[in-house]
Formats: structure tokens, sequence, C-alpha cells
């Protein structure tokens, strides 16, 4: 099975290859996002490594201070004394310093890094195509960007740091212990034994645990914002109770897992200070014997202890690096995941221009079919001359909906090719192409911003005047109008008051402003109420006049300012003739029309 | 274009409102409630981490015994006992941190399960106007790593923070009474931290709470990028939508870097002055013991002492931002459950035993309380009755009202004023809960929970929870009424999971479970907004057919924009500048009433009269 892109996300089955070939293209990616910091990471790696070196230096010379300088002072010489301490104190400030430039340096890192990645799947989900969103699903496409992101901030943010501070201040506060003195040193080197298996007994555990942890708090996540989301059917059909039943449920899952992260800490914390706590005993009692047989000054045993109970306190945090490195890797090898999936409808390497499009849209054997084989569209032929609108009639999943894709390149064909005035939609500048050719959708989304910035998606660039034009001529002038802040008016803050209809004509309001050679409409109308309808229907006359355009409506009134209507029967057009022509014969368009007319009173 | 603009917040709640800030611990004192039943654990988890902590520092007492005695004395006899005491304090202490850590596990854990469900409840109870605001980004974050914070300081945090504030108070009075000059020189070095510590909350705190919401706002703009996908990929406003991102990412960028330099700023204060003050006291100390006013193990001693104190002190640093994390969470958390919610139950609760289902308008107003003074109401005296059994058509312009009064019936809106009965009974004086068992709805925009088909469809018959033959056949029935059919086409049947995390299914089939999820409630009134609407003619001609059977027992009321829906109705209400201006039979209203035949009678009309005058012509 393979496991590119997103394919076996949800799997934990894989076999070698596929866990390296994962983990390869995590670490790819991983690669490419420190290039661009390589300096950086390189300036903060060597002011890390002297800070601590500075910051580790101190028992070393109050050992130093009490062997030499107390001496020295006591036949009046103070040198010694006075070296050690200025010593003492500029390591202690080039120590601090260091660190805390460190500390902004390594956050200059890290946030750099995760602008790149959070800017680069942002992009690259843009690019992707509507049927990898359709299938992938708006809420894992999200998770990438929001909690997968967060895990990897997360480790940037906190376990690298305390990892690389953790081993340096490790590795040094030993080296300083052998300088000491290397018996305490050899002291320090057998308790790594315990250590060593204390800490492979809390990963083992641990990893198992933290899985789970990201299992249950998914879970969590998912419940809370369908609950959100669906407030109003929640509230309509009394789910509350069952929903706090379920969700209280996953709660307790979540409290438990955790709590058995906590106990396992719980064991492992003690564990360290118990091992640190032998570890200094073990050293007084090799130190002391030396000390009275006088191979070994006071000042160094006490070095030697300090350095012996210091050495084992970055121990607790290093080990929930662990913890953020197992959520940051998963996280990173779903996003690797999502980059490596190629778009399906990729921009053209080579361009090319139209600046001013006819509208003749041409499909050539054409057949489109889903990444399982499953055909929707056999192979056929259309053509769509400039300034012709077309109805698409026919019952759900007859194919309609694809057909307006294709020529919007939401999809690519899977055989044949699609032409705007001869060229391959595939060839096309994305720029000219959008600019052609739109498509309005039965979901007409607003984002956040007032009623004019959505307007004003179809031409960022047009004035307010244009704005409230494409508004008039829509019909959707009056009801802005209404709105508290006219055009100003915060959708958002409004949104569950901006009713579906009215959605709908600020989303024709934005393809009006567009001005596109082609304009689809796909069950664009569908909310609106007959006076809006009429309106936008008398608009269509008029917009429709010098271009090219597909309609797919269930209401058979769009017909009639069709100069052409196609019926489709499970992805076969099965008819096509203007519409006076279809009605008159006695085909399935006929049939139709007969029952429309009929349900009319 | 600013399509995907900075979001604006939510407003706050009325206490953050006024403009006082609440201290610290006035706002951390409010988990208390919360945190109560834990208290003695907590109690004992910081007596537990103070005895360790005292332990800790006894460990350098003994030292001092040693150096003095035998080791200047020359006197190995003595070194076995020290060490096996330095070796029991040292278990002594881990037993103390095993303790301390058993002891605050459950409190933790239980009360971040106890905000959790708490802060769960209150949003599934706050009105739709409430979340018509919120967007759910927002609010999960505070469902999850608010709450998470709020649990690690509670148990880690706050047990720390109060237990190394004593252990260094104690260590200061330990160093002082070794030596009071030595240790008035840590005490004095120590002053500039807890001056910068109190600068440090302020700027912090502010940093932290802008930090949060900004990633707030990237969330939202994420969401919205992706489920308007089609609208940016239909412009080709991608790029448009990634620059609007970038600005956020980058002023999120900003402030993380800011937080970076108020902590890089505390911790050079706290690695600085611990260094200071050793360098100054290994100079003072062996001068005092070059005096001999100090002994070489008392020397020893002090550095061990200091040594010991040296987490504590660094400790407290993260301690307070945690704590002052803390208190931005707390904040957050408080800011929905201080929320007043406008619809509730009444105190004392009539029921309704037997509906029958007569449904009344009485003079019903409504306006959204942040709509301009200039605006009429909404709905500005709408009576309407429709008598059990009745269905009743609802037509009115976009944006007249029909779905606002639609959801006054179940009470997603309360009305300003007049009032909604159901057999006489005003819908307030329910339960919610009854009241809502006794009316369904469907809306437009259909909802589907990640979930198999079939609890969706039966998420009103709580009595169809567990598989019957009963339950079987309610869903048969439903699923046929709706013409949602296709349902048994599924992979896995009506066992097909649903929803965001299931199959995604076109508008048209969730609108036709959402309908059926209306009907196989069974009940005494059935409320639908415009439920067709993603219908084609075919199969809503199917639905419309299956409808007349279930309408013909039931009260009904039924948004309408086309003709054929209506003519599912006994009675049609026009809804004309937030009052019902007619009500009468389709087919009188088209022709006694202008704005009625403007509303409904269509294009379809016209176009139909076209059509057939052409065909009169060939």
């Amino acid at each position: 099975m393979s496991v590119t892109g997103v394919e076996g996300e949800e799997r934990n089955d894989f076999t070698k290859a596929e866990s390296a070939q994962i983990r390869k293209r995590s670490l790819r990616l991983l690669g490419s996002l420190l290039q661009p910091v390589r300096w950086q990471v390189a300036l903060a790696m060597l002011v890390v490594v002297v800070s601590t070196a500075a910051q580790v230096a101190g028992p070393a010379l109050i050992a130093i201070g009490i062997d030499r300088g107390l001496p020295a002072l006591l036949s009046q010489d103070w040198v010694p004394l006075v070296a050690t301490g200025v010593i003492y104190l500029v390591t202690g400030v080039i120590g601090a310093v260091l660190i805390a430039w460190y500390t902004v340096l390594s956050a200059r890192i890290s946030q750099a890094v995760l602008i790149d990645l959070r800017k680069r799947v942002f992009l690259h989900t843009q690019k992707l195509s509507l049927e990898f969103h359709e299938s992938y699903t708006s809420g894992r496409i999200i998770s990438r960007q929001t909690s997968d992101l967060d895990a990897i901030r997360e480790l940037l943010d906190s376990g690298i740091n305390q990892l690389v501070q953790g081993v340096l201040y490790m590795v040094f506060i030993a080296g300083a212990l052998f300088l000491v003195d290397w018996t305490s040193g050899l002291v320090l080197f057998a308790s790594l034994v315990p250590l060593f298996f204390l800490t492979r007994w809390f990963q083992k555990r641990s990893q198992t645990l933290f899985r789970q942890s990201r299992v249950a708090s998914a879970r969590l996540i998912v419940q809370f914002v369908e609950t959100m989301t669906g407030i109003r059917a929640v509230k309509a059909f009394r789910k509350e109770k069952r929903n706090e039943k379920e969700f209280g449920g996953l709660v307790e899952d979540y409290r438990d897992v955790n709590a058995k992260v906590i106990q396992l800490f719980g064991i492992f914390d003690p564990g360290l200070i118990l091992i640190g706590n032998v570890t200094v005993a073990a050293v007084l009692l090799v130190g002391g014997f030396r000390v009275v047989d006088g191979q070994l000054a006071i000042g160094a045993l006490l070095a030697a202890i300090l350095y012996a109970r210091r050495f084992f306190d970055p121990m607790e945090e290093m080990a929930m690096f662990y913890n953020s490195y197992q959520s940051a890797a998963a996280a990173l090898e779903k996003i690797s995941g999502v980059l490596e999936e190629r778009p399906s409808v990729p921009d053209p390497l080579k361009p090319v221009d139209l600046w001013e499009a006819r509208g003749d849209v041409d499909f050539q054997n054409v057949q489109f079919a889903y990444k399982t084989d499953r055909v929707i569209l056999p192979h056929f032929d259309l053509a769509i001359p400039a300034g012709q609108t077309i109805a698409l009639v026919g019952s759900t999943g007859a194919g309609k909906s694809t057909l307006a894709k294709l020529i919007s390149r939401f999809y690519d064909p899977s055989d044949g090719r699609v032409l705007l005035d001869d060229i391959d939609l595939r060839d096309l500048h994305p720029k000219d192409l959008r600019r052609a050719i739109v498509m309005v959708t039965q979901e007409a989304y607003l984002f956040s911003g007032s009623v004019a910035d959505n307007i004003a998606i179809g031409k960022p660039e047009a004035g307010f005047d244009e704005i409230t034009a494409a508004a008039k001529a829509v019909g959707a002038h009056e009801f802005i109008e209404a709105l508290p802040n006219g055009y100003d008016t915060d959708v958002n803050k409004r949104g569950g008051r901006v009713s579906a209809g009215q959605r709908q004509l600020i989303s024709f309001a934005r393809a009006f402003l567009a001005n596109p050679a082609v304009l689809i409409l796909d069950e664009a109308t569908s909310s609106l109420d007959i006076p809006s309808e009429r309106l936008v229907q008398e608009g269509l006359q008029t917009l429709l006049a010098d271009r090219t355009a597909v309609i797919i409506a269930h209401r058979l009134s769009t017909v009639a300012i069709a100069d052409r209507v196609l019926v489709m029967e499970h992805g076969i057009i099965v008819e096509d003739g203007t519409p006076e022509a279809l009605i008159a014969g006695t085909g399935r368009f006929a049939q139709l029309h007969a029952a429309w007319r009929d349900s009319l009173v | 274009m600013t399509a995907i603009a900075e979001h604006e917040h939510p407003p706050q709640s009325e206490n953050n409102a006024s403009g006082k800030r609440k201290s610290t611990f006035r706002t951390l004192l409010r988990l208390y409630p919360y945190a109560k039943p834990a208290m003695p654990r907590i109690y004992l988890g910081m007596l537990a981490a103070l005895l360790a902590g005292l332990v800790a520092l006894a460990i350098p007492q003994v030292l001092q015994w040693l150096v003095d005695g035998a080791l200047s004395d020359g006197d190995s006899s003595e070194i076995w006992p020290a060490v096996l005491i330095v070796l029991g304090l040292g278990v002594l202490e881990a037993i103390m941190i095993a303790l301390r850590r058993w002891f605050v596990l459950t409190p933790g854990t239980h009360i971040e399960a106890r905000l959790r469900n708490g802060l769960y409840a209150q949003l599934q109870d706050l009105p739709v106007t409430f979340h018509d605001r919120w967007p759910s980004g927002q609010l999960l974050s505070r469902a999850v790593s608010d709450l998470n914070l709020i649990r690690r300081w509670v148990s880690f945090g706050l047990v720390l923070l109060v237990v190394n504030f004593l252990t260094i108070v104690i260590g200061f009075v330990i160093l002082i009474a070794m030596n009071w000059f030595l240790g008035l020189i840590f005490l004095v070095c120590s002053i500039p931290i807890w001056i910068y510590g109190y600068v440090f909350e302020e700027k912090y705190s502010i940093i932290a709470r802008r930090s949060q919401d900004q990633s707030g706002d990237l969330a939202t703009a994420v969401e919205e990028s992706v489920h308007g996908i089609r609208v940016l990929k239909a412009f080709g406003r991608g790029k448009y939508a990634l620059k609007n991102f970038e600005t956020q990412a980058e002023s999120l960028r900003g402030t993380e870097i800011e937080k970076a330099r108020a902590i890089a700023g505390i911790w050079l204060w706290l690695l600085l002055v611990p260094d200071v003050a050793f360098a100054l006291c290994l100079m003072a100390g062996v001068w005092l013991a070059a005096q001999g006013q100090l002994t070489v193990g008392e020397l020893v001693a002090f550095f061990a002492t200091a040594t010991v104190l040296r987490f504590p002190v660094e400790s407290i640093g993260f301690l307070l931002s945690m704590t002052f994390d803390t208190r931005t969470a707390t904040d957050r958390f408080f800011d929905i459950l201080d929320t007043p919610n406008a619809i509730t139950d009444p105190e004392s609760p009539k029921t309704l035993t037997q509906p029958r289902g007569r449904l009344a308008f009485n003079h019903v107003h409504f306006r959204y309380h942040d709509s301009p003074e200039r605006f009429p109401d909404l709905l500005d005296g709408v009576d309407l009755m429709l008598e059990p059994g009745e269905t009743m058509a609802l037509v009115g312009l976009t944006g007249s009202g029909k779905s606002t009064l639609t959801a006054l019936t179940t009470r997603l809106y309360d009305v300003t004023s007049g009032s909604v009965t159901i057999d006489g009974i005003d819908v307030r004086d329910l339960t919610r809960e009854e009241l809502r068992g006794h009316l369904a709805m469907a809306f437009e925009d259909a909802t589907l929970f990640s979930a198999s088909v079939r609890d969706n469809v039966l998420l009103g018959c709580p009595e169809f929870a567990e598989r019957s033959p009963e339950s079987d056949a309610a869903l048969d029935e439903a699923l046929q009424i709706a013409q949602a059919g296709f349902v048994y086409d599924l992979p896995e049947g009506v066992d097909t999971k649903v929803g965001e995390e299931g199959m995604s299914l076109s508008g048209g089939q969730r609108q036709r479970l959402a309908l059926a999820r209306a009907v196989a409630a069974k009940p005494a009134v059935l409320v639908l907004d415009d439920p067709l609407s993603a219908l084609d003619v075919d199969t809503e001609a199917l639905v419309e057919a299956a409808l007349r059977k279930v309408l013909s027992s039931t009260t009904a009321l039924i948004v309408a924009h086309r003709p054929s829906t209506v003519m599912l109705a006994d009675r049609v209400a026009l809804l004309e500048n937030g009052r019902v201006t007619a009500v009468g039979r389709h087919s009188e209203l088209l022709n006694t009433n202008k704005h009625y035949t403007f509303v409904i009678s269509s294009l379809e009309d016209e176009v139909r009269r076209e059509s057939m005058r052409k065909e009169e012509t060939l």
C-alpha cells in the first residue's frame, strides 16, 4: 500500500520501509525549514555553549577560592581570592547575558521556522484541488494547520531549548567534575547506569501514554467543535443531555490518561532525585576519606558535591522533551504528507496569457473519473460558442456539477482536454483563467469582514461605487442598506442573521463585479426568494447577453433565459437543443417540462 | 481587499468591559470553588513539598558538621555515619517529592475535568445569539489549552510557588543564622528579582493575552480559508487570502518574540543575581574565614545551602509567568461562565401532557439587541394562530424575519415582547427540554453530527437510542418520507458515519436527512425552515407527496419560497414589514393580495405563460 501524501494517515501498521519513507519525508521537510536559518542556528549554538560553560564554572571557582584563596589570604595575599571573585562575577554576567540573548535568538529561529511552515502549508492547501479538499475533509485540513502546528511550536519553543541546554549542561558539569576530581567523576559515571534504565523505562511507558493522550484530546476537540458549530440543531433536538454524557465520557478518558502520564512522572521525578542524592552521598563517601588522607582539598570536595547535585537538574525537563518531540514528529509526519500531495490541478509550467477572453469553451474527447477509477463522465465532446447561455438539466448525481467544475478548472479531466478560446485550461495563466471564468456555487460562503469586503473579492481593486453598482445590479442593494451599518456591516458578527438567500445575493454581486467572460452558476439561486430571483433573472438577461454562461438550476424557470439546454443522465448528455425544440419533442426534457408546468398553479 | 480581515474580538464579560482589571490573586481565587473538594490533598501536597525542601536544606548542615569535625581532625570514623545521614535524607527527599506528586495528582486532573464539563454545559446552555458572536475557534482554545494550563498550575505551579517561596524564606533565615553578613549580601542581591518580577507581571500578562488572542484569530483565518476554499478558488483569490494570513501570522510572530524578550529579561536577572551573590559571598566568606569568624565547614555549608536555594529562586520566574498565564486563562474561562443566559427554564415550569398542537403568536415583537434604534423591530407585532393539525406556510421576502419567527417557537431566541404559546401555554413557561420534545425543527443549512445516519435521523427520539424493530421501523419511515433512500447504498447503509468526520454528503442529501430527523421526532408541532431548497425538482415533488401524509396529522409551520412548497399548506401567512398582513388559502391570496402575488407568483408563472404562448404560436 502506498504511503505517499496523506494516504495511510489513519494507519498504524506501517512496514519498516514505509515508516522509513515517512520519516525521511519528515526529515526532508525539517531540513528545508532549517536551511534558511542555519547561520542563526550556528550562532545560537555558539552562544548557548559559551553561556553554559560560564554557568557551570561556579562551583569550580568556589573550590579555587576556598582551597587557594583562603591559604593565600592567611599569608596576606589578596590576589588569588580577588581574581577568583572577579572571574566569578564576569562568568556570571556573561552566562546570564548570553542565556538571555539565546532565549531571544532561539525564539527568533523558532518563529522564523514556524512562519515559514505556516505559509507553506497554507499556500499548499490553497493550491490543492477541490477534489483533495472534499475527500480529506475540512476538519483535517484545519487541524494540520492549527493543532499540528501547535505541536511543532511547542517543540521549538521549549522542547529543543530544554534539550540543548540540558545536554550541554550535563556534559559541561561532567567535564568540570572530572577536572576538579576525576574520582568523583567516575562515581558520577557510575550513576549513569541506573539513570539510563530509569529513563528507558520512562520513555517506553510514556510513548504509549502520550499517544493515547493525543488520541483522547483529538476526540474531545471533534465533539466540542461539532457541538458549537451545530448548536441550533443541538438545542432543537435536545441533544444537550446526551452530549454532556458523551463529552463527559471523553473528558474522563482524557483525564484518565493524563492522570497516568502524571503518575509516570510521579515515579520518574523522585527516581531522578533519588539517584542524584545517592550519587551525592557516594561522592561524599569517596571524597571524605581522601580529604582525611589529605589527597583532596575541602573546596574540591564541596565543588564535587555541588556538581553531583546539579548534574541531574535538567533531566526532568529533558524527559518532557521526548513528549513534545513525539507529538511534533507525528504532526510533522502528517504535515509533510499534506505537503507531498501534488495538486491534481497544478499551475502550468509555461503559462499562456489570455488578455481578452472571448469565451469559447470546447470539450475535446473529455473523460472524468475519480482516483478510484469511478467514471463520472464518460468520453464526450461539447462545444459552447462564445456568448451562448447553456442550461444544464438533470437529476442529482447526473454529473452537472462535475461538468461545471471542469470548465472552471476545479477539476482537470482524466482524459481529453477542455479549451478556452482554443487554449487548454491547463496551460492558461491562473490569473487569466480566474479572470475569464468565474463559478458561483450554492454554498455562498462569506468571510469575516464587511459586506463590501465580501463583494470586493470579485475585484479587489474595485471602488465603493463599483461595489454598490454590482449590488444594485443583482438586487442586493436594498437589504444591504437596511443592515445596521450598511455596506460596512460585519457579516461575521451578524453571521447568523444574514439569511441564506442574502448570502447568495452577496455572492452574486461578487461574480457580477468580477465581470468574467464565462460565468458558471451552480444552483446559485436556490435560496433566493422569488422577487429576488426575478430580479436576478432580469439582471442575468443583460449580464449574460455578451458572455458565455452555464447555468445549473433545479427550477426550470432558468431555462427561459437559455439559448440551449443540455439534459444529463448518468454522466451522459442525452439531449441537446434549444428549449423550444426540446419542449416540442418527446424526450426527457419534454416530460420534465410538462411535470413542472403542472406543478405551478 | 480585507475579506479575511482581522477578526474583531467577541465582547468581553461585564467586569472586564468596565476596564477595572481584577488583581491576579482575585481572579485565581475564583477557581477556589472548583478546587475546594481537593484542597486537603493540595495542602498535603504542599506539606510534602515543604518537607522535601527542608530535607534538602538539612543536608548542608551535615556537611558542615562533617567538615568541621572529622575532616579537619583527620578522623575518618565519622565519615560513614555522616554519609549514611546524607543518604537517609536524600531518600527522604525523594519520598517526599513522590508524595507531593501523589497528593496533587487527582485534584489537578479532576479540577480540569470539572471545569471542562462546566464550560461545555454552559456553552450548550447559552443562547444562539451568543454563538452567533463567538467563533468556535475562540471557544475551543478556552476548552482545551486554557484548561490544561489551569490544571498544570493547580497541581504544580501553585504548590511549587507557595512551597518554593517558603523554602526561600527558610533558606534565607538559615543563611543569616549561619552568618548574618553573608546572608545579608545574598538577600540584598535578590531585591532586583522581586522588583523585576513585579514589572514582569505587568508586561507579560498583557503580551500573553495578546498572543492567545492572536493565535485564536490565526486559527479563524485558517478555518475561513478552508471553508471558503471554493470562493477563493473560483475568483483566484488564494494570494489575497495568503497575504492576510501572512499579516496575521507576522503579528503573532512579533508578539511571540516580544514574549521571548520579556522572558529573556527575567531570565537575565534570575541567573545574574545568584551568580553575583555567590561571587560576592565567596570573597566575603573567604575573608571572614581568614579572620577566623567563620569555619571552613560553615563556608562549605553556606555554599551548599545557597546552591539548594538556586532552583527555588530560579523557578520563581517561570512559576510567576505560569501564574499570569493561568490568570489570563481563568479570565477567559470566566468570560464564558459569567455570560448571563437570557433563555433559561422557568422557576416553576408548567407541563403539557397531551399536546394538541395549537401554536399561537400573540403580538410578538422581536429585535436583535444590537440593532440600531432607528430600525423598527424585526417582528413588529405578529399575530398568528395555527389550529391543531393545520399546516401553515410562511411566506415573505428574504430578510423579512421568517426564520427568526420560526426560531422563536423553540426558544432559540426569545420574544422581545408578546408571547408564543402552545395549547395556550407560553413557551417560556415550559422547560426547554419539554418544549423541544413537542416541537421539532428542520433548518435550511442542515447540520449533521459525526455519527451514523441512524443516530442522526433518530436524534429527536431518545426512546429509540437502542436498536429495536420499532426504532428500525421509525427510521425507515422517516427516511422514506424524506426520500433519503440513498443512505441504504452508502458503504455501511444506515450505520455509515456522516458529518465532519465521516462521509461527505451533498447539500441536498444533508437536507433530506435533516428533514427525516424532524419527521422522525413525531412532534406535535413541526417547524420547517425552507427545508427543500437544495433538492432537485423530481426529488422535491416526491418529498412533498410523502410529507402530505405526515402533515395531515401534525401542526406544521413551513417557511416557503416556492409555490410548490406552499401547496403543502392548508393556509398561508404573509409576513410583511414585521407583521402578518394576510392569512388565507394560496389561490385566494393570489387573487386578492398584491404583495403576495409579488412575493410568490413567480417568474415561473410568467415564463409558463410565455412558453404557453410560444407553444400556441407553434
